[in-house]
C-alpha cells in the first residue's frame, strides 16, 4: 500500500468545561473528537461531513496542530507530528497548510494582499529564488487573481476573490497537504462552483492531498474520493464517495442524505424519506453505547449497552452500526 | 388556488441613499401571490430578494430609502396606508420569519413572553389565561416537546432548530394569511432544515396561508415551492412554475445557477459549470441587461444587451416569463437542452 500523506490514529480532543471550587477545576469535558482514525493517500481527497457540533472543525484544528490533541497521533508521510514543537513543528507546517471558512475573518484587513500571501514566507524565513513579490504574483495568477492587485487590501475584493487570496496564502510554501475547513460555505452558489473548480485544478496540477470539511453533502460528493461521516465526535461511516453515497450503511448517513433537498421537483414527496427527530445530543454527556441511538429508528437494547465499532462492509467501506442498512438506499433517498 | 391574488406587487422599486451613492436594491419588481401558494424567491446575495420581502412589511428605513410602486393587499396599498393600519397588517395579515433564530429572539425574555407579546398586540382584551392557553397551543403546533415546562424557559435553553420553531410560533400566532420566510433554514443543519420545512408546509396545509420563501438554495425551492422568481441585480429575470424552472429554464442566469448546483447524484467528478465573474454592485449596475458581463450569450444579440434593459415577458411555448433579449425559440431550445454557461 502507498504511504499515506496524512494519517490520524485514535485522535481524542476533550475540552474541559464547568468550574467548581476555589481552584476552579473543570468538572466536565466536551468530548469534541473522541477516537478518530483515518488516512489519506497522496493526491486524494478525504471529505469529512457532519452537522454542526459533530467535531469536524475541531478535528481539522487538531490535525493541523492549531490545537493539541488530548491523545492520539497524527502522521505526515509516516512520521508523527504530534510531539513536534518549536522549530521542528514550524518546518513540518510547510507541508501542511489550512484554508479557513470565512474569507472575511481570516484575512487581516490592515494588510495588503501581498503582505497576506507572503506572510507564511516571512514566518518561515524563506526567501524564494525569484523574490517575494514575483513569487506572490505567480500565486495570484495561479489562483485566478490579477497580479496587479498586489497592493490592494482585502475590503477591495469580493468574497470569492478573498477565498482565492486565502488559497494563495496556503499554497505559498508549496505544501503537500491542504486542510480546508468549510472553504465554500460562506460563498454564493455560483462562486462556490468557481472555488471548487479551482481546488480541483490545483490538486491536479500540484498533486495536492486534501482534507475537505463541509456540512454540504453535495459539495463533498463533488470533490472527495473518500468520505468520512462524523456524528458526536466519532466517525460513524467511512468509505469511497461512490459507495457511501449510493450504499450508505449507517442509519445516520442515510438520514443525512435523505434530508438534503434535491433540486428536482419531480422527486418531491418521495416515499421512504427518513426524517430524524430532535437534535444532536450534548457532547458533554453523549448517550451510552451507540451515540446515534437516541435518534435512530432501528435502535435496540444492544445499541444502548454496547458501542458499535467501525467494521468493514467489504471493499474498505467502514460502518459503525449493529444493524447496518441492508437495502442500498438510492440517492436523495428515493423510491422511483 | 383561487383566481384573485391575495397580494399584488407592481413596479416595486426600492433605493437606499448611502455615502457611496444610491443603491438601487429592487427595480421594477411585480408579482402576484395567491392564497395557499408557496412562492420561492431565489437569488444570490445582493440580488434584492430580502429587500423585496422587507418592503412588503414596510420595514425599510423611511429616511434613507425610497420605495415606489404599489403593494396591494385586498384593496389597500401597503406602501401608502397610515402607520396604525400598517401596524395591524404586520403580524396579523403578513408575518415574517427571519434567518437567524438566535438574533430574532430577545435573550432577556422567556419564549412564552415573546410569543404572547405578538398575540397581545393584536388582542388587547385577551385575559392572561387566554393568552397562556393560546401560546401553549402554538408551542404544541410547532412541535416543541413538553410545552408546559418550556414556555417559561429562555432562548439560550433551546437548540437552533427549536428556536426557529419558536420564531415560527411568534409569526403564526395571529394566523396571518401571508408568511414571509427570509432564509428560514440557512442557519440550520440539513436534518433540522428538513424538519422546519415540513413544519411550515404542514401549517400551510392546515391554515391555507400563502408563503413567500426567500432562499439561495434551489434544492429548497424544488422541495417546497409552487412557483419561483429568480432575481438578479434587483430585478426579476425569470418567473416560472417550479416544475418549469427545473425542466426548461428560460434565462441564461437560471441556466448558470442550475449548473452550479452540485448534485448528490453526480457520481462523476469533474468541473462544475460556473458563472464567470461576480454579482454586480448595486451602486453601479452594468448598463442594459445587468447580467450581460457574465453572460455567454450576450454577444449573440449584438449591442442590445449592453444598451437596453430586457423586459420581463412571457416566453411563448411555456408559461414562464423571462427578461432576456434572445428570441423565445432560442430560450426554449437552449433551456430544454439543459444548456449551461
Amino acid at each position: 500500500m502507498k504511504q499515506a500523506a496524512l494519517e490520524a490514529h485514535n485522535v481524542i480532543k476533550y475540552f474541559p468545561t464547568g468550574h467548581s471550587g476555589i481552584l476552579g477545576r473543570p468538572t466536565n469535558e466536551v468530548k469534541a473528537v473522541d477516537g478518530v482514525s483515518f488516512s489519506i493517500a497522496h493526491g486524494e481527497t478525504l471529505g469529512v461531513v457532519g452537522e454542526s457540533g459533530c467535531g469536524k472543525s475541531t478535528l481539522a484544528r487538531v490535525v493541523t496542530r492549531l490545537i493539541d490533541a488530548t491523545s492520539g497521533e497524527i502522521l505526515m508521510d509516516g512520521e508523527s507530528i504530534s510531539h513536534l514543537s518549536g522549530k521542528s513543528l514550524r518546518i513540518a507546517r510547510r507541508k501542511l497548510q489550512m484554508i479557513f471558512q470565512d474569507p472575511y475573518a481570516s484575512l487581516n484587513p490592515r494588510h495588503s494582499v501581498g503582505q497576506i500571501i507572503s506572510s507564511p514566507l516571512s514566518v518561515q524565513g524563506i526567501s524564494p529564488p525569484q523574490g517575494v513579490k514575483a513569487r506572490v504574483q505567480e500565486l495570484m495568477e495561479l489562483v485566478g487573481l490579477n497580479p496587479e492587485h498586489y497592493n490592494r487590501y482585502p475590503h477591495e475584493f469580493s468574497g470569492g476573490q478573498r477565498q482565492r487570496i486565502g488559497i494563495a496564502r496556503a499554497l505559498v510554501l508549496e505544501p503537500t497537504v491542504l486542510v480546508a475547513d468549510e472553504p465554500v460555505s460562506a460563498l454564493d452558489v455560483s462562486i462556490q462552483a468557481q472555488i471548487l473548480n479551482l481546488l480541483e485544478t490545483l490538486q491536479a496540477e500540484l498533486g495536492l492531498t486534501y482534507m475537505f470539511i463541509a456540512h454540504d453533502l453535495s459539495v463533498v460528493r463533488h470533490i472527495a474520493d473518500n468520505v468520512a461521516v462524523m456524528y458526536l465526535g466519532k466517525i460513524v461511516e467511512m468509505g469511497s464517495a461512490q459507495s457511501v453515497y449510493t450504499q450508505p450503511g449507517h442509519p445516520y448517513t442515510s438520514a443525512l442524505l435523505s434530508a438534503v433537498p434535491v433540486a428536482d421537483p419531480t422527486r418531491r414527496g418521495r416515499d421512504g424519506r427518513i426524517r430524524l427527530e430532535g437534535d444532536v445530543p450534548s457532547p458533554i454527556d453523549p448517550p451510552s453505547g451507540c451515540r446515534f441511538r437516541t435518534r435512530c429508528w432501528k435502535a435496540t437494547d444492544l445499541c444502548a449497552s454496547t458501542e458499535p465499532l467501525l467494521a468493514d462492509q467489504g471493499n474498505g467501506h467502514l460502518v459503525a452500526c449493529h444493524f447496518p442498512m441492508e437495502t442500498p438506499v438510492t440517492l436523495g433517498n428515493t423510491q422511483p | 388556488m383561487s383566481n384573485s391574488p391575495l397580494l399584488s406587487v407592481s413596479n416595486l422599486c426600492v433605493s437606499f441613499n448611502t455615502p457611496d451613492g444610491v443603491v438601487q436594491a429592487v427595480n421594477d419588481v411585480s408579482f402576484d401571490l395567491f392564497p395557499g401558494q408557496t412562492l420561492g424567491i431565489v437569488g444570490e446575495s445582493g440580488s434584492g430578494k430580502s429587500v423585496t420581502a422587507s418592503s412588503l412589511l414596510r420595514l425599510n428605513n423611511s429616511v434613507t430609502s425610497t420605495t415606489t410602486g404599489s403593494v396591494q393587499l385586498e384593496g389597500r396599498d401597503v406602501l401608502t396606508v397610515d402607520e396604525p393600519t400598517m401596524r395591524s397588517i404586520r403580524g396579523q395579515d403578513i408575518a415574517m420569519v427571519f434567518q437567524d433564530p438566535l438574533s430574532a429572539l430577545n435573550p432577556y425574555y422567556t419564549v412564552g413572553d415573546q410569543i404572547a407579546e405578538a398575540y397581545i398586540i393584536h388582542h388587547s382584551s385577551a385575559t392572561k389565561d387566554d393568552v397562556r392557553a393560546r401560546v401553549l397551543e402554538m408551542l404544541k403546533k410547532v412541535g416543541i416537546p413538553n410545552p408546559e415546562k418550556r414556555i417559561d424557559e429562555y432562548p439560550h435553553q433551546f437548540s437552533g432548530g427549536m428556536r426557529q420553531r419558536i420564531v415560527i410560533a411568534i409569526a403564526l400566532i395571529n394566523s396571518p394569511r401571508i408568511l414571509i420566510a427570509d432564509e428560514p433554514t440557512t442557519a440550520l443543519d440539513v436534518t433540522v432544515q428538513a424538519q422546519i420545512l415540513d413544519l411550515m408546509l404542514d401549517l400551510q396545509r392546515e391554515t391555507g396561508m400563502a408563503i413567500i420563501l426567500i432562499t439561495h438554495d434551489l434544492g429548497v425551492v424544488a422541495e417546497v415551492a409552487d412557483s419561483t422568481l429568480v432575481m438578479y441585480g434587483g430585478r426579476i429575470v425569470e418567473r416560472a412554475t417550479v416544475s418549469e424552472i427545473f425542466a426548461t429554464p428560460t434565462h441564461p442566469y437560471s441556466w448558470g445557477l442550475l449548473g452550479a448546483v452540485g448534485s448528490l447524484d453526480t457520481s462523476t467528478r469533474g468541473h462544475l459549470t460556473t458563472i464567470p465573474g461576480t454579482p454586480p454592485s448595486l451602486i453601479s449596475l452594468p448598463t442594459g441587461c445587468s447580467f450581460h458581463p457574465r453572460c455567454a450569450y450576450a454577444k449573440d444579440t449584438g449591442s442590445r444587451c449592453t444598451t437596453e434593459v430586457p423586459e420581463l415577458h412571457k416566453v411563448s411555448g411555456t408559461s414562464s416569463s423571462s427578461a432576456c433579449h434572445m428570441s423565445d425559440a432560442q430560450l426554449v431550445s437552449l433551456g430544454a437542452r439543459g444548456d449551461t454557461l
